[in-house]
Order: C-alpha cells, then sequence, then structure tokens
C-alpha cells in the first residue's frame, strides 16, 4: 500500500486491532473463564457482583480435589498411551502400504488404491455399531484394545504418505536400488526422513483427533482406569465431586492444557499439518 | 536384513534392478497385506455390516436374524423424534455454516490486511480448534448457568434478563450452534488465510491503476472472486463438520429439553448404544453415511476444481 | 502534456537502497525504455512513477505537475504487467470496461444487480461498449470479448492487457517487462506491434526490460541502470558507439565488446596504441572493429580457438597469447584465416577504441589519437 496517507493508514490499523481483540476475546473467553473459576472458592463463584481474579485464592484446593477425586493424571496418561499406539500402528500398517501404492508395480494395485479412496469417504462414527458388536464378539470391549484397534487402518494416512511418496522422484529409488539397498532400507533410510514433514501433519492430525475424541470411547469404554481425557472429564462432572464448579473448571483445565501447551509451543507445525491434511 | 530384504539379496538387486517382476508382485503384495486386510476388516466389512443389519432385525447378543427388508427404515421414518432431529441438525448446520464462514473470512481479511500481531490473532483464534471440545462444553455449561454463568450476568448488567440457555427448548439448539461457531471459525480462518496468500499482488496493482483501490473495490474485484473455490471449500467443510456434531450435544443437553436439541449423531448414539436398538441404529446410520458421503464427494469435487482454477 | 521528470529519486527498502538518486527527463510522445539487469531497480522505478510506491526522497513530475500526493488512479497512466494481472472470474469484455467503469460510475451504479436499474447507466454503458470495442478491434481480439482469460493464449492474454490500458487513453504507458513470458518467436511479433502501437497512439511509452537486444530495437531513448543507479541516457545508436560507463558498454550489444585491462595488453608484449591516457586501466572494442591479419602484424595476437558460423556473419573467438582472455571478432564468411588452430594477428581500428579509467568512466581520446586517425 502507498505510504502517504498516515491519518487513514492509523486509523485503518487502530479499527483492525479493535475488531482483531473482539474476536480473539471471543474465542479466549471460555479459557479465561475456566481459568478463573479454577482459581476460586465457592462463595466467589456464586457471588453476586463478578470478578476476574479470586480475591481468596483457591486455587491449590481446588486442582487438589479435581487430582484427587478423579485420576485426572490417569485420563491423561491414557490419552498418551492410546494416542501413541494409535499412530505407531498407523504408521506401520500406512508406510509399507503408501510405498507399495506409490512406488511399486502389481496387479490390483489401481483397485486397491480406489477402494482407499472409496475409505476415504466414511466418516468413522457410521463404523461404531460394527466395530462394537466385532469387539463384543472378541470380548475385547473396555480394554485399551478397545480404543486402539478400530483406528490402526488409516486411510487419510495412507492417501496422504503415498502423494507425498510419490513426490520423490523415482531416480532416488533407482540409485539406491543400485546401491543394493533392500526394499525394507529404502523405506527407512530415504522415504521416511524425505517426507518427514508429511508425516509430522499426519501424527498431528492423529493424535489431536485421537486425543480428543469422545464418541467412540464413550462407546467402546466402561472403566473410568482406562478412560481417555475426553471422556474422563465427563466422568468427573457427573461424579459427585464434579458437582463443584471450582474442582470441575481445574480439572477441565487440565485435560485441555497438554494440547493447548504442545500448540503453543509449536503453532506453525499445528497450523500447518491440521490445514495442509484438509487439503490434500 | 528383514524377510522383505530375502527377496532381494544385495546382489540380485545390484544387478536386476527390480525387473524381477513376480518379485516386485510379492513384495507390493505383501506390503500391503496388513492395510488390505484391516481395511476389509476394519472398514469395508463394517459397512457391509451396517447394511446388513438395517435389513434384519437382529439384537445384540442373539444368534438368529431374519431379514425384514425395509422394516427398519419405515419405523426410522416413522418415529417423529428421527425427524426433529435431522431438522435440527439442518438448523444448526444453517446457523453454524455461515456463522463460521463469515467470521472466519472477516478475521481472516483483517489478519492478513495488516502485519501487526498476526502470530498471536493467529493463535489466539485458532485455540479453540484445537481444544478438547467434551472440556470445553463443560465451560460453556457454566458460562450459560442462568445464575452464575458469564452470559445472563453481562446481559444483566445490561438490564436484559437472560434465559436458562441449555434448558429452553426455544434456546438450546442456538446456544450449541455458538458453541459450535466459537469451535469452528479458526479453522475457517486458516483456510481463508492460505487463499489470501495464494491472490497475486500484481492483481492488486493492476486494480489500482485501474482505479480501483478503495477496501470495497478491492474486496469486489479481487480479493472475493478469487477467494471463490476456497470459500466453497470451507462451506462444504463446515456443514459436514456440522452434520457430524455430537460433543457438545452428549454433554450438554442430551439431546434435551424434549428433543428440542437432538440431532443425528447423537440419536445414532442413545438408540444404538443406551436402549441396544440395533436395527434402527443400523438404518439411521445408513442414512447418516449417505449424507456424510454426499457431503465428501461434493468437498473432493470442489478441491479438484480448485486445484485447477486459472 | 506528458513529459515525465524525475527528480533525484531515492528508495530503500530496509538496510538495501534500491534506486539511488536517479534522475530522468523523459519527453512527450517518446519511447523510451529502462534497461538493466534483475534487481537494477528499474522496476521499482517504474513503479514510482505508477504510484504504487512511494519514493523516499525526489519528486515525481508529470505533464510539469508534482504527483507525488496522487494515487495511482489520479494519475493518467495506464500499466501492462509482467504477468498481463488479467482478472480471471471477468470475460474479456469486462477486463477491457474495468477501468472505465470505475471511472465513469458512481459507487451506487457500481453495486452488483441494483446498480443496473440506475439512470444514466444504460447510456454511460452504451459509450463503454463503444470504447471497449474499439480498442478490440485496433489489436484484433473483438472475437474473444466473450472468452475468459483462462481460456485465452499467451500473446492474447498480451493483447487483453494492451487494451485494458489503451481504453482509458492515458497520458503515459508503463509497461513492466511484458514480453518476457512469451516464447521467442512471439516476443519478436508482440515488439513490432508494440512498436506500431506507439506510433499510432502517439503517446509517451516507459518500457522496462532486461533484454538489450528488446531496448535497442525498440526506443527512441535507452537509459541503462544498473544497481540502482542511471548510468546513461541516450539514443541506441548513441549508447552503442559512444557509452559513458564500461557497464554501459558491456551491458549493450552482442556479443559483448571485447575488453582488455591495460596490465594485461602490456603483459603481452603488445605496443599500446597511441592516444592512451595515463588513467586508463580498460580498453574496449567491438568485434567489428577488430580486422585480421597475418600472424606478427597485429597489435594483438593470438590463435583462433573456434569458430562461429551464423551464415551472414562469422564470430572468431581468439585466444590472446598468453592464453589468459578471448578476443570476439566478426569478419565475413569469404575471410580467410578464419580455420581454428591458426595463429592471427588482431588489428583494432583507432577510431573505434574506447578507453575507461579504474572507476569505469569513459575518457575521450586525447588530441594525438585525434590527429593520428
Amino acid at each position: 500500500m502507498i505510504a502517504r496517507f498516515p491519518d487513514r493508514r492509523f486509523a485503518g490499523r487502530v479499527a483492525r486491532h479493535a475488531i482483531l481483540i473482539l474476536t480473539a476475546a471471543f474465542a479466549l473467553l471460555p479459557f479465561v473463564w475456566m481459568v478463573s473459576l479454577s482459581l476460586k472458592p465457592p462463595e466467589e463463584i456464586f457471588q453476586a457482583d463478578f470478578r476476574l481474579w479470586p480475591t481468596v485464592f483457591h486455587g491449590v484446593e481446588n486442582y487438589r480435589v479435581a487430582l484427587t477425586a478423579a485420576p485426572m493424571f490417569r485420563f491423561l496418561l491414557n490419552g498418551l498411551l492410546v494416542c501413541a499406539a494409535i499412530f505407531a500402528l498407523q504408521l506401520l500398517v500406512c508406510i509399507p502400504c503408501a510405498y507399495a501404492l506409490a512406488k511399486l508395480h502389481f496387479r490390483g494395485r489401481d483397485t486397491l488404491f480406489s477402494a482407499v479412496l472409496v475409505g476415504l469417504l466414511l466418516p468413522p462414527q457410521a463404523l461404531a455399531i460394527p466395530h462394537f458388536v466385532l469387539l463384543n464378539v472378541f470380548g475385547l470391549l473396555d480394554t485399551y484394545a478397545a480404543l486402539i484397534l478400530p483406528w490402526v487402518i488409516s486411510t487419510f494416512g495412507i492417501f496422504l504418505l503415498r502423494q507425498f511418496f510419490r513426490s520423490i522422484p523415482d531416480e532416488v529409488i533407482h540409485a539406491a536400488r543400485l546401491d543394493g539397498l533392500g526394499e525394507f532400507e529404502i523405506i527407512w533410510r530415504i522415504m521416511i526422513p524425505m517426507t518427514a514433514p508429511a508425516l509430522a501433519a499426519f501424527g498431528i492430525f492423529s493424535v489431536v483427533a485421537h486425543w480428543n475424541d469422545l464418541f467412540w470411547p464413550l462407546i467402546a469404554v466402561r472403566r473410568e482406569e482406562i478412560s481417555t481425557p475426553a471422556l474422563g472429564i465427563l466422568l468427573f462432572r457427573d461424579d459427585e465431586a464434579g458437582q463443584f464448579l471450582g474442582p470441575l473448571m481445574a480439572g477441565a483445565m487440565i485435560i485441555v492444557a497438554p494440547l493447548l501447551l504442545a500448540f503453543l509451543l509449536a503453532q506453525r507445525r499445528f497450523i500447518d499439518g491440521l490445514a495442509v491434511t484438509t487439503m490434500k | 536384513m528383514t524377510a522383505l530384504d530375502q527377496d532381494f539379496p544385495r546382489g540380485a538387486a545390484a544387478k536386476a534392478g527390480l525387473a524381477n517382476r513376480s518379485g516386485e508382485h510379492r513384495l507390493g503384495w505383501l506390503a500391503v497385506s496388513p492395510a488390505l486386510l484391516l481395511l476389509i476388516g476394519l472398514l469395508f466389512g463394517p459397512v457391509a455390516a451396517v447394511v446388513l443389519f438395517s435389513l434384519t432385525d437382529w439384537q445384540l447378543g442373539s444368534f438368529t436374524f431374519h431379514f425384514i427388508g425395509t422394516a427398519n427404515f419405515r419405523t426410522l421414518f416413522t418415529d417423529p423424534t428421527f425427524w426433529k432431529a435431522l431438522g435440527n441438525t439442518l438448523v444448526y448446520a444453517a446457523i453454524v455454516v455461515p456463522g463460521t464462514v463469515l467470521l472466519g473470512l472477516v478475521v481472516a481479511l483483517l489478519i492478513e490486511a495488516s502485519p501487526g500481531l498476526r502470530g498471536f490473532y493467529r493463535a489466539a483464534h485458532f485455540l479453540p480448534v484445537m481444544s478438547t471440545m467434551s472440556a470445553m462444553a463443560i465451560v460453556w455449561g457454566t458460562m450459560l448457568h442462568p445464575t452464575i454463568g458469564l452470559a445472563n450476568r453481562a446481559l444483566g448488567a445490561m438490564g436484559i434478563s437472560g434465559v436458562n440457555w441449555l434448558r429452553d427448548e426455544r434456546t438450546a439448539l442456538l446456544a450449541l450452534a455458538v458453541i459450535g461457531i466459537w469451535q469452528g471459525f479458526g479453522f475457517a480462518m486458516v483456510l481463508f488465510v492460505s487463499g489470501l496468500k495464494a491472490v497475486p499482488q500484481q492483481l492488486y496493482d493492476a486494480a489500482a491503476v485501474d482505479g480501483a483501490d478503495g477496501v470495497l473495490d478491492r474486496l469486489r474485484i479481487v480479493t472475493l472472486p478469487m477467494l471463490g473455490p476456497v470459500t466453497m471449500f470451507v462451506v462444504i467443510l463446515t456443514a459436514k463438520r456440522s452434520f457430524e456434531v455430537f460433543d457438545s450435544v452428549r454433554v450438554l443437553t442430551q439431546g434435551g429439553p424434549n428433543y428440542a436439541s437432538e440431532v443425528l449423531l447423537h440419536r445414532l448414539y442413545t438408540e444404538s448404544f443406551d436402549f441396544l436398538h440395533m436395527g434402527y441404529g443400523a438404518a439411521l446410520t445408513v442414512i447418516y453415511l449417505a449424507i456424510i458421503v454426499l457431503l465428501t464427494l461434493t468437498q473432493a469435487r470442489l478441491l479438484e476444481r480448485r486445484v485447477h482454477y486459472s | 502534456m506528458a513529459e515525465i521528470e524525475l527528480r533525484h529519486i531515492e528508495k530503500a527498502y530496509g538496510e538495501t537502497a534500491v534506486v539511488k538518486g536517479v534522475s530522468l527527463s523523459i519527453r512527450d510522445g517518446e519511447f523510451l525504455t529502462l534497461v538493466g539487469p534483475s534487481g537494477c531497480g528499474k522496476s521499482t522505478l517504474l513503479r514510482i512513477i505508477a504510484g504504487l510506491e512511494a519514493q523516499d526522497s525526489g519528486e515525481v513530475v508529470v505533464g510539469g505537475r508534482c504527483v507525488d500526493d496522487k494515487r495511482p488512479k489520479e494519475r493518467d497512466v495506464a500499466m501492462v504487467f509482467q504477468s498481463y494481472a488479467l482478472y480471471p472470474h471477468l470475460s474479456v469484455f469486462d477486463n477491457l470496461a474495468l477501468p472505465l467503469r470505475t471511472r465513469r460510475l458512481s459507487f451506487a451504479q457500481r453495486l452488483p444487480f441494483v446498480g443496473r436499474a440506475l439512470p444514466g447507466r444504460g447510456s454511460l454503458e452504451k459509450a463503454i461498449r463503444a470504447e471497449v470495442e474499439q480498442a478490440a478491434c485496433m489489436l484484433d481480439i473483438a472475437h474473444l470479448l466473450h472468452r475468459k482469460p483462462g481460456q485465452l493464449s499467451g500473446g492474447q492474454r498480451q493483447r487483453v492487457a494492451l487494451g485494458r490500458a489503451m481504453v482509458r487513453h492515458p497520458a503515459v504507458f508503463l509497461m513492466d517487462e511484458p514480453l518476457s513470458n512469451l516464447d521467442a518467436r512471439l516476443r519478436v511479433q508482440m515488439r513490432a506491434e508494440i512498436i506500431a502501437l506507439h506510433r499510432r497512439l502517439g503517446v509517451t511509452f516507459v518500457y522496462v526490460t532486461h533484454d538489450q537486444a528488446e531496448a535497442m530495437t525498440m526506443s527512441d531513448r535507452v537509459a541503462v541502470m544498473m544497481a540502482g543507479e542511471l548510468l546513461q541516457v541516450g539514443r541506441p545508436e548513441r549508447l552503442y558507439r559512444d557509452p559513458q560507463d564500461l557497464r554501459v558498454a558491456e551491458m549493450i550489444g552482442s556479443p559483448k565488446i571485447n575488453v582488455v585491462s591495460r596490465a594485461h595488453w602490456i603483459s603481452l608484449g603488445a605496443s599500446l596504441p597511441p592516444g592512451i591516457h595515463g588513467n586508463t586501466t580498460h580498453l574496449a572494442f567491438r568485434p567489428e572493429a577488430v580486422g585480421i591479419a597475418a600472424s606478427g602484424d597485429g597489435r594483438l595476437n593470438g590463435v583462433v580457438a573456434s569458430v562461429e558460423n551464423l551464415g551472414s556473419d562469422i564470430f572468431l573467438n581468439v585466444a590472446l597469447g598468453d592464453g589468459r582472455g578471448t578476443v570476439v571478432v566478426r569478419t565475413h564468411p569469404d575471410a580467410s584465416r578464419s580455420e581454428p588452430g591458426r595463429p592471427v594477428g588482431l588489428q583494432i581500428d583507432p577510431a573505434c577504441l574506447l578507453q575507461f579509467d579504474g572507476a569505469g568512466t569513459r575518457l575521450r581520446q586525447t588530441e594525438q589519437a585525434e590527429a593520428a586517425a
């Protein structure tokens, strides 16, 4: 823009900030509220006049209740375990398949890829009933396996990785073969390092989706000990101790914090990962 | 050396490359077999199973079932709560889609207009997208609390008496829609920002020389037309996510009061897993599947077009 | 009317100075080309004239009036961009009509649906239509008016871009490397068309390019820029025969002018021609200013390294005696002594010898040399 009209530019910039602060405030409001309530004693929560910062700091007590009345750390740990297991298994299954679809020639390859594309259309919630029945038949309901197994196949992962693998020139692979590398080594030493950003993006997508998932854990799991974060906070809320808003908000804070902290530390990665994977 | 390597001992690889056709076949099939098995077992098998369930009277735990044709569907279509749920979901989408897209677009335009504080704004607006909806819905629940909640306190300060947002039939769905917009507009913003970055600067220059250098002119002549494909994409994506709404409903209203905020996926959940009406649930799943598949296909078609635009 | 005067224009981006104190006068109706390598600041200067960028200091005067405080649309200039910058969602007709519509229709009349119903719009539209069709006919794109830019070839898009600039009948045409996206054959054809357009319209053209051949063939005057500085302005022949700076001499003309440093000349054991200044550090001469003689008969001696036969001319690459440096010589196809490996002597026409000092500035021949020539 032309540097010529300082007054107009200044007014424009002020207006921009004014509006953006409003919308940002809308976005951040629930977080601020959550933190505020998690630090307040019960009397203040129900007090007539409202203050953001508590006059009596009750935070320690609230968080203590949250951590003891419900196994909050357990929930987080379960989240970590389940998400890591899902992602690791997804990689194990998707990478060879994607590599084969991208770089190898075999009969039925294109049909298989079409099948993957069709699979992309299917929403996971539509498979809930049959997955439930299947796990019931094998007696795996209410176990970690129930939380992990249905997600091991990720058509999205296969698709994304295949696209990235395809972008690696064939000559690199030929050169590797001539150098004597076996297929597994080619995948391990060449394909994976060269598509690290895609793997990171897929990882972020997978972890965020499964950490935040409520639908499937609600169906698959009954016991508190193996509940994942999204389910755990709901159980806490419906529990006796969760009737008290201070500890409840503290609990919510504990559940939400890990992912948000990770996001703030690696913003670019998260945003690019989630946006890019959608576009693809 | 792994099993894969044994097919291609180093020497052979060096000499014959991979001209060994049948070897490549075997290798290819070996590599895809786990995925293939899981695709059948966890994806296509289950889809077929759901369609099958919807046409039988099979109940969980029983060992026999009979084909009853479209009886389940007839039950579904004559059930008023199904239509209520479908209607509510459409209303929800009708509120959330424009709200999310417009808000996301406005924020994206403003963020890209100047360099100041971009990183902060981007992060702040994206935070809701990342957060666990289950937990944040609980937080929203307290914010919408009739007496101590922020909403009614703020309205009270302005002299307006607030309602019990989540327990009032007239406002429950609306409240959920606001929460839906809250969670989604940051994502829409990110997509719009990437679309804005793709608009060539020379187009703005040409417009300036041609006489269109006011804000509204630039929007009308350059920005909005160039954002057309992205906008369509965001609309369809938001619509799809609207149809998949579940967490906030389950946590806050459980579809009530009196089915005022009942939505498709929640209906599916309660019928299938609270009441174990598997046949009904399966029929509902088939309907749900059809809708989502349609939206996803449209999304894919639009994405293709976007890549080939101009 | 449309003379442009640039007075001490300076522009920097952060620490980097992109335009360093450029002063230039462009006459009304002339075709002036700004030529220079990438990054020399010529495009920036053009954008400053257009008003798309503001200079840090200095003035831009058009038609006798300072336009520094005027926005681009108020400056009565039109611009053709390197990428053409056509509006992809509008038809060719709408692309051409847009500048006229934004100027003549009020804001209300331009509103998408409502505007059409407003009074006065009908007659304005008719006038606009007539002008668009006239410009389209002149550029031979009348049959494309209903198409969108995405459906046109590169050359056709180029013409639409020209048309969009033309419809406004501006006082000045600014062109930022408009031909660089075209293939070679099309480029030559478009060059001729642009020259013809200039002659027909009689309007001031300011043209930017990195291709010196383009600059030389199209312009009334050429302005050579390098590293943000204006080195020389003048008619093409003047720049060719009488460059004021070594960099100008090296930029203009193909093949490149031969440059031999004084030290190198002496180290070859050759005697300097008469009339060489004491300050001269480099001697330069064009390929056509060199004659081939028998070995030992010329000022410089060397061996023919390679021969480029272009049909009408032959260019010999002669490696100088010590192997450091090559001189390009233009000869006739019939000339003898033009096989590789042949030792030859180089006779340089003293009248065509150019001298440059350590700073690259051109030094005139001394009176002695003029007397001897």
